[in-house]
């Protein structure tokens, strides 16, 4: 097979040539089959690069190119481009990677250069075998499906909506909201939390464009970009949602009334059995909760709430429903939980009354919040002492090795809410102080004139001494150990993945990342998209973060939401498995294997098919197939066999 | 038309495909009719120069079964070889190395170690071994060398096609027959059996597979009618050529992998590996580790019979690094 290869080996600045040398790599590169022209240059992602290998695919005839820079994740699709300008097929390309596998991570300039020949070479091999493939085109199906309606979903909800194109909302909850509906004030400018987004909620609800499902969730998804199809399972709320006007009539007249600890409130009010969440709910409406609802649970209940109703909203004949919707993109924004705090006794969570979560103490400094407002002791006293313990559950091998971004912040503003309210000492316990965003540095020095003492060191545990609750933390700052009397002590609890997110990322495909958070194609470069096209990442289910940068990644995944549907078609990558029928036995190893299920089985003709549109070429099924039936595009067992032998061959 | 020559010959192997050829039963006469067999040790008494003494391309077919352990294995492939027109991997041990070839997780070393050394029935002198020439008051008395390494017929010499099976199955044996005999022989490098695996033709209902236990045919009541693989009974049928009529699964026992991989698998025993790890129903690395656990011998049971023609080849050598 004679192919005209030209070899390009970037320096990247220095990032490879200072520990890689790249002359040498070109020089041995000219002497390999097929090569004919080989050369370095300082910049090949450059425009003068890119030129550089268009003029040699035109004087040189080139039929295949191989640049040996950065990670293909990089800037495969920038020389695929070059390519195509110059008439040649984009996946005649094959990339070495010598920064990250070669100069970065080596100081022997020697055996790194070698290694970026050998890797060079495999790539040289390789593409000799590369077949020219076309990128699909499909249709876009216009409406978006948001999932979650925190803070990121309503925002990217809204921004897909005011373009004038349809959203489904599905929110599992009775009302949408998230987390942000339970807090007090914002940092770092301290505005009521509620009077920022319950303006957002009322849109939501009003908007035209956006079809809200509460109390539902997503069971199934199958399709491919463009072109999804989505089960919703819609729970039922025992509440004619268009007769109810939200009066709380059936609340109050419930026999379950303030019996029943309100999620809300995080178990620190109570509720009756048909609720409205909260006051600011959309949409607001009662729900029968299955649960604890006497009737529904034991068939026994006076019914009480069907006889307070006056515009007869409850219907105990409500029955769970399965919607089927079809959309051409999907944003995830199903947010976090808090971190359970029980399960470390030297916190002295659930042991001692006093001892309290963040998300706690914000329902409690919250006005319409169990206290109406006011911080105060279990025993209605007002604390004197008041300990605030950062990372509880972040940063700790133990629990989860990850920064949770917001608490440092939370913190400072829990420390001036509890100055601002009562007369109490606070001191807060950090590993670090991490006051990193916009005007956020100034909100702590703020806090540190308010006379707050700030101890660097990590609250250890939280015991009783003499009857009095206290904090032994080591002060790293003076060396000590220390044994403080507080009489609160609030937990600021690490964010982490929702206990349902292995069967969310297995309904939609995507994949988390060691935290247990969704994980995006690209840490920098695409914070957004997932690896299933068309599924994009919103909010904290990617990673912890606060209102200012989940605001953001909501307008962004609508944004790339918006992309296809203004252009009304997606390309999708070409790179997909196949079956071939003359050799597939039937024998259905693969048929579980596909994490985007892809894979159908054909019972007449006893083979398994692969749907090219769902496909994403991640070659497990090739991998898998016992009879070596199926074939993944651009990674052919060829292809990647001759790979190895050019990286394996000496000289 | 004169009677076409054909020779059959055994390596290293047991003698099973000396008898499966046997198991034509009258269909032998066939094959009388049609050719005059110059060289079969088994069934006549030739000796080694009767062949050596034959013109080149004297026979026209030779059936050769058995893998290559030994010096004098190599030596008869090579001369077989030059004196044939159509030489044929007969059986699984030529075409792949077979059950001789589980050798190859060894080496010489080990072998004669627990040979002529450790083994129970080692009787006189613990700890003499082989040697290919000793000098005895009467002169010097050689045997073949015996090698590190089991190879494949076709490690050796070239084979223009194979036959696999341990032993071929006699449906399998006729069909090459008939073909050498009629002349209408496949092209080149062709392996005469099926082209899909087991699976294919083994008419057990197949449903889901997803396994949370490994277990051995004697340790359950098999269903008779499902998928083995799919009680949790480790068969090689999903990675295995077929063509042997499912003979195995027909009678309740799960495919051990004679027929080898197929055209489009390069190493059967990988592809077993990746085939049992795909249906494993747990994504708990410990639960993983403990139904893998269940499988004794995966080596063993996934490279039975293609440890020398696989990727692998044999087990790494020590001293090489
Ligand atoms: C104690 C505390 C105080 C904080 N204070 C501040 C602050 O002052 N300023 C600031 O900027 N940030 C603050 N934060 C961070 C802030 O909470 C987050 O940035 C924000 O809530 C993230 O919004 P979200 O929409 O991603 O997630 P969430 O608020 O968690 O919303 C997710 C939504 O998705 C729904 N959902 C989940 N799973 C599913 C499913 N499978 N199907 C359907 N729906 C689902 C949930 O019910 C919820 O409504 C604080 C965090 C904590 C813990
Ligand atoms: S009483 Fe009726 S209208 Fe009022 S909140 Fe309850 S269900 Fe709705
Ligand atoms: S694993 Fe291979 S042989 Fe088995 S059903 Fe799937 S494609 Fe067919
Ligand atoms: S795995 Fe074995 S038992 Fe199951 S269908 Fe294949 S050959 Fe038959």
């Amino acid at each position: 097979m004679a192919e005209n290869i030209g070899v390009y080996v970037c320096h990247c600045g220095s990032n490879i040539a200072a520990v890689v040398d790249c002359e040498k790599i070109a020089q041995a590169a000219s002497e390999w089959d097929n090569v004919v022209i080989a050369r370095d240059y300082k910049y090949m992602c450059s425009d003068p690069g890119q030129n550089l290998i268009k003029k040699d695919i035109e004087e040189y005839g080139l039929t295949r190119v191989v640049v040996a820079s950065c990670s293909p994740r990089m800037h495969e699709p920038t020389f695929r481009k070059t390519l195509e300008e110059a008439g040649l097929n984009g996946y005649l390309l094959e990339m070495a990677n010598i920064r990250e596998h070669c100069s970065w991570v080596s100081k022997d300039k020697e055996a790194a250069t070698e290694k970026a020949i050998a890797l060079t070479r495999g790539a040289v091999r390789r593409v000799v075998l590369h077949q020219p493939i076309k990128e699909r085109e499909v249709p876009v199906n216009k409406a978006t499906l948001v999932v979650g309606g925190g803070i990121a979903g309503i925002q990217a909800a809204l921004q897909i909506a005011n373009a004038g194109y349809p959203v489904y909302l599905v929110e599992k909850k009775p009302s949408i909201g998230g987390h942000m509906a339970q807090f007090d004030k914002t940092f770092p400018t301290l505005d009521c939390a509620a009077c920022i987004l319950t303006p957002k909620m009322v849109d939501v609800d009003r908007n035209q464009n956006i079809k809200l499902f509460t109390c539902s969730e997503v069971v199934e998804v199958d399709g491919y970009v463009g072109n999804f199809k989505v089960k919703v399972r819609k729970k039922p709320r025992y509440v004619d949602e268009e007769a109810c006007t939200g009066c709380g009539d059936c609340e109050s007249a419930c026999v379950m009334k303030n019996r029943i600890p309100s999620e809300f409130e995080v178990g620190l009010g109570k509720r009756s059995a048909v609720y409205i969440p909260f006051p600011q709910a959309v949409p607001l409406k009662a729900a029968v909760d299955e649960e604890n609802c006497l009737y529904l649970k034991k068939g026994k209940c006076k019914q009480s709430c069907v006889d307070a109703c006056q515009r007869e909203a409850i219907d105990f004949e409500q029955r769970e429903e399965i919607v089927e919707l079809e959309v051409g993109a999907i944003i995830l924004a199903t947010g976090f939980e808090i971190f359970d705090p029980s399960v470390g006794p030297q916190w002295g969570y659930g042991i001692y009354d006093n001892v309290i979560t963040g998300l706690q103490f914000e329902r409690i400094t919250n006005a319409s919040g169990p206290t109406g407002g006011k911080v105060l002791l279990k025993d209605g006293s007002e604390p004197k002492k008041v300990a605030i313990l950062h990372c509880i559950g972040s940063r700790d091998e133990n629990y989860n090795k990850y920064c949770s971004r917001v608490c440092c912040m939370s913190s400072v503003k829990f420390a001036h809410l509890v100055k601002e309210k009562t007369d109490a000492e606070v001191y807060e316990f950090y590993i670090d102080m991490r006051t990193f965003g916009k005007q956020y540095e100034e909100f702590y020095n703020r806090v540190q004139e308010e006379g707050v003492h700030f101890i660097r060191g990590k609250g250890a545990e939280v015991t009783e001494i003499g009857g009095e609750l206290t904090v032994r933390a080591e002060d790293s700052l003076l060396g000590v150990y220390r044994e403080i009397p507080v009489d609160l002590v609030i937990l600021n609890t690490a964010l982490v993945p929702c206990s349902d997110s292995e069967k969310v990322s297995q309904i939609f495909g995507v994949s988390r990342a060691e935290s247990g958070f969704f994980l995006e194609s690209h840490i920098k470069l695409d914070p957004i998209s997932t690896t299933n096209q068309g599924i994009y990442l919103a909010g904290c289910c990617q990673s912890p973060k606060d209102i200012p940068d989940t605001v953001a990644q909501g307008s962004a995944a609508a944004a790339g939401a918006l992309a296809a549907i203004a252009t009304g078609k997606v390309t999708t990558s070409p790179i997909s498995a196949s079956v071939n029928e003359d050799i597939c036995s039937g024998c259905k190893t693969c048929l579980n294997m596909c994490a985007y299920k892809a894979i159908t089985f054909d019972e007449n003709k006893k083979v398994a098919e692969i749907n090219e549109a769902v496909c994403k070429g991640c070659g497990t099924c090739a991998a898998t197939c016992p009879s070596g039936a199926i074939t993944n595009s651009h990674f052919t067992t060829e292809q990647i066999f001759a790979q190895i032998e050019g990286v394996c061959e000496n000289g | 038309m004169s009677k076409l020559k054909l020779a059959v010959y055994w390596t290293a192997a047991c003698g099973g495909c000396d008898v499966a050829i046997l198991d034509i039963n009258e269909r032998i006469l066939q094959v009388d009719e049609a050719a005059e067999i110059v060289f079969w040790p088994l069934a006549a008494d030739p000796k080694y120069d009767d062949v050596k003494n034959m013109p080149d391309d004297a026979i026209d077919v030779c059936l050769l079964h058995g893998a290559i352990r030994n010096s004098e294995n190599e030596e008869m492939a090579r001369v077989l070889r030059q004196k044939s027109k159509v030489m044929i991997a007969f059986g699984s041990c030529s075409a792949f190395g077979g059950i001789p070839g589980l050798a190859n997780f060894f080496d010489k070393k080990e072998i004669f170690e627990r040979v002529y050394r450790e083994s129970e029935s080692t009787a006189g002198k613990a700890g003499v071994y082989p040697s290919p020439a000793v000098i005895v008051p009467e002169g010097e008395l050689t045997i073949p060398e015996f090698y590190d390494t089991v190879l494949t017929l076709d490690q050796v010499v070239e084979v223009d096609y194979y036959v696999p099976g341990c032993p071929p199955a006699v449906d399998t044996i006729w069909t090459a027959l008939e073909a050498i005999i009629t002349g209408e022989l496949p092209l080149r490098g062709t392996v005469i059996a099926g082209v899909k695996t087991l699976c294919d033709e083994c008419s057990r209902k197949k449903e889901e597979k997803k396994i949370t236990e490994i277990k051995r045919p004697m340790e359950v009541e098999i269903d008779p009618e499902r998928c083995l693989l799919e009680q949790g009974i480790v068969c090689c049928g999903p990675a295995t050529r077929g063509g042997c009529g499912a003979r195995c699964t027909s009678a309740n026992m799960p495919c051990r992998g004679c027929y080898g991989p197929t055209d489009h698998s390069i190493d059967q025993g990988a592809k077993l590996v990746s085939a049992i790890a795909s249906i494993i129903d747990s994504k708990d690395p410990e639960e993983i580790k403990k139904i893998t656990h269940l499988l004794s011998d995966p080596a063993g049971t996934f490279y039975r019979f293609s440890l020398p023609g696989s990727m692998l080849r044999r087990k790494r050598k020590e001293d090489v690094s």
